[in-house]
């Protein structure tokens, strides 16, 4: 076929259509490969909520569960520990909760909490998820004198208060999250679900 | 009989073109005479890859690749599987080799100026490489699900959910669940055990075609095609094959016995080469007192921990690697080799390769205030190093140029 017969204009248009539509399936064929990388059935179901009975817990002490594979903390706090952590509220980087893909708004408040003694979050730094540690003892000797009592984490220095408020000038960008909770009766607390009348 | 043979040379000669390959890439492919030391790391590179190959398919025979089974099954390969431990050994200290060789190969390049042009593209292969490695490293880190394993992981994955809008999705995605699980473990040995590698090989094809077409640079850092003889070769080029082999052959030999002191004697390095936190069995609940990485990350993790704000440290760590990528485009000097810059571009080097160390120092300790200052500092140099680059590069006086390769 001699140059002149061929239409490369058709040709052109012929070669982008056909790489368009082939463009297409691959995107097609590559969505379930993708796809398939998401949480398994069973991952999301291992997400189901978790009871906890909480009247065993005394006043400072922390329990940890497990919830999505992550570390939840439940924590008893008294009207002294509350008190404290308004003391220290210009120090935080976020005191009034405002980031509200942090906590439900049920625990948007001044305790992050239902119940103001009943703090329950995850224990994972919003920083570089690591699982910061508890330090509930006053003027701390590594954390300095002004210490109030909270949670440090060990991997980058960022602090967090007893309601799980992350302090200003620390790594970590946010509060620690809220995890969805109800309670189911006074002492028994359903993790992962809104309560009833939220 | 030698009829026959030919007969046999001839026969596969029409059908595989294996003779033309020998010729072109090594006897017939023509190297600067007088490569020094420093031209031994990419052949080496190639060696510890083949450790790492080797080591790797025979460590896969025994390991299992599940949360419940992974840390069990590594303690059996190195108690139980005959020879397991030296197997496993050769591959973790083979990991940190690869990192050393590469380290020094990348510094070759700064000294004499390899990625200028006309390698420019070599270059860029190599700095793809180089971050491909780092992922086969990180993935394969995993695998023991060893605490460091485990937390190492979970930091590093979260640096993605840094990333605005996407971000949480992405890293749950990545890892498949809600925090590093079964899951994660699974999929990374698939990614380090046949997708990184197949990635890994092609790549070394490409940057081995690359070189093979702009031809290697020298320590005077001149183009040896331009002077050439009657059959157009190069006056100061030897063939690849034998001189080079037998020089690499001497190189491969050296390194093979540093190689073998560490795998027999210092396999840990004292938790430089394997972490002793990660001798605990993975749990999801505690986090080891302090997080490291290994060392051939800590540069890196530095300058993350350098700054306060946990995007910007994300982003200011990817760009740390990824103005790798522009530097053949950042150096304005006319000469390649750091035998003919003048005194700034000396200083810089000196000054870089100090900072960098010491920032690969501070990555491994604690964030007191104090190392997080040098650690700024140190930030703040390793990218003015390449940042001011256009500026230092063209002011610099560089010296005449020889006419042909010197010793």
């Amino acid at each position: 076929m001699s140059d002149e017969l061929v239409d490369h204009k058709k040709r052109r248009i012929l070669s982008i259509a056909a790489t368009v539509v082939g463009g297409i399936g691959v995107a097609y064929v590559a969505t379930p490969f993708v796809l398939s990388m998401d949480p398994s059935a069973k991952a999301q179901a291992a997400g189901a909520p978790v009871d906890v009975d909480v009247s065993k817990l005394q006043t400072g002490q922390l329990l940890t569960v497990e919830w999505r594979g992550k570390p939840i903390w439940i924590l008893r706090r008294n009207q002294e520990m509350l008190d404290r952590m308004k003391e220290i509220s210009s120090q935080l980087r976020d005191p009034n909760s405002d980031e509200l893909s942090q906590q439900p708004h049920y625990a948007k408040n001044e305790y992050r909490s239902i119940k103001p003694d009943i703090m329950v979050m995850e224990g994972i730094c919003t920083h570089l998820g690591c699982a910061p540690t508890y330090r509930p003892e006053l003027a701390a000797a590594d954390l300095g004198a002004e210490w109030k009592g909270g949670f440090f984490c060990p991997c980058h220095g960022s602090r967090y208060d007893l309601s799980g408020r992350v302090y200003a000038g620390v790594p970590a960008p946010s509060n620690l999250k809220v995890p969805p909770y109800r309670f189911v009766t006074d002492t028994r607390i359903m993790i992962g679900v809104d309560p009833e009348r939220a | 009989m030698r009829e026959w043979f030919y007969l046999g040379k001839e026969w596969i000669e029409s059908r595989f073109p294996a003779r033309e390959f020998w010729e072109d890439h090594l006897v017939k492919y023509y190297a600067p005479k007088y490569l020094n030391f420093w031209y031994f790391f990419g052949s080496l590179a190639m060696l510890v890859f083949a450790i790492q190959v080797i080591t790797g398919i025979f460590l896969t025979m025994n390991y299992k690749p599940t949360a419940g089974t992974a840390f069990a099954s590594v303690e059996y390969i190195m108690r139980d599987v005959n020879w397991g431990w030296l197997i496993r050994y050769m591959h973790s200290t083979g990991a940190s080799f690869f990192f050393i060789v590469i380290y020094l190969h990348m510094f070759r390049a700064f000294l004499y100026g390899s990625y200028q042009k006309p390698r420019e593209l070599l270059w860029l292969f190599g700095v793809l490489l180089f971050v491909l490695l780092m992922a086969e490293a990180f993935m394969g880190y995993l695998l023991p699900w060893g605490q460091m394993s485990f937390w190492g992981a979970q930091v590093i994955i979260s640096l993605f959910g840094a990333i605005p809008v996407i971000g949480s999705d992405l890293a749950l995605w990545i890892r498949g669940d809600y925090v590093v699980a079964d899951a994660t473990l699974n999929r990374f040995f698939a990614f380090h055990v046949i997708a990184f590698p197949l990635l890994l090989i092609g790549l070394v094809v490409f940057h081995l075609i690359a070189l093979h077409r702009v031809g290697s640079n020298n320590p005077d850092g001149i183009e040896i095609k331009e002077k050439k003889n009657e059959q157009g070769i190069p006056l100061d080029g030897i063939p690849f094959h034998p001189y080079f082999t037998l020089k690499d052959m001497l190189g491969a030999i050296v390194f093979l016995m540093i190689f073998s002191a560490v795998v027999f004697y210092y396999p840990e390095m004292g938790g430089w080469f394997l972490e002793k936190d990660n001798f605990i069995p993975a749990d999801p609940l505690k986090t080891p007192e302090h997080i490291t990485p290994l060392w051939y990350f800590t540069p890196f993790y530095a300058i993350l921990r350098a700054v306060p704000d946990k995007f910007l440290g994300v982003m200011l760590m990817g760009a740390a690697i990824a103005v790798l990528f522009v530097v053949p485009w950042l150096d304005r000097s006319p000469v390649r080799s750091i035998r003919y810059r003048g005194p700034i571009y000396k200083i810089a080097l000196a000054v870089f390769v100090i900072c960098f160390v010491g920032l690969g120092y501070l990555g491994t300790v604690a964030a007191t205030p104090a190392a997080t200052i040098f650690s700024r500092i140190g930030t703040f140099i390793y990218f003015a190093f390449f940042l001011l680059m256009p500026i230092y590069t063209r002011l610099d006086k560089s010296k005449p140029l020889p006419d042909r390769v010197t010793k």
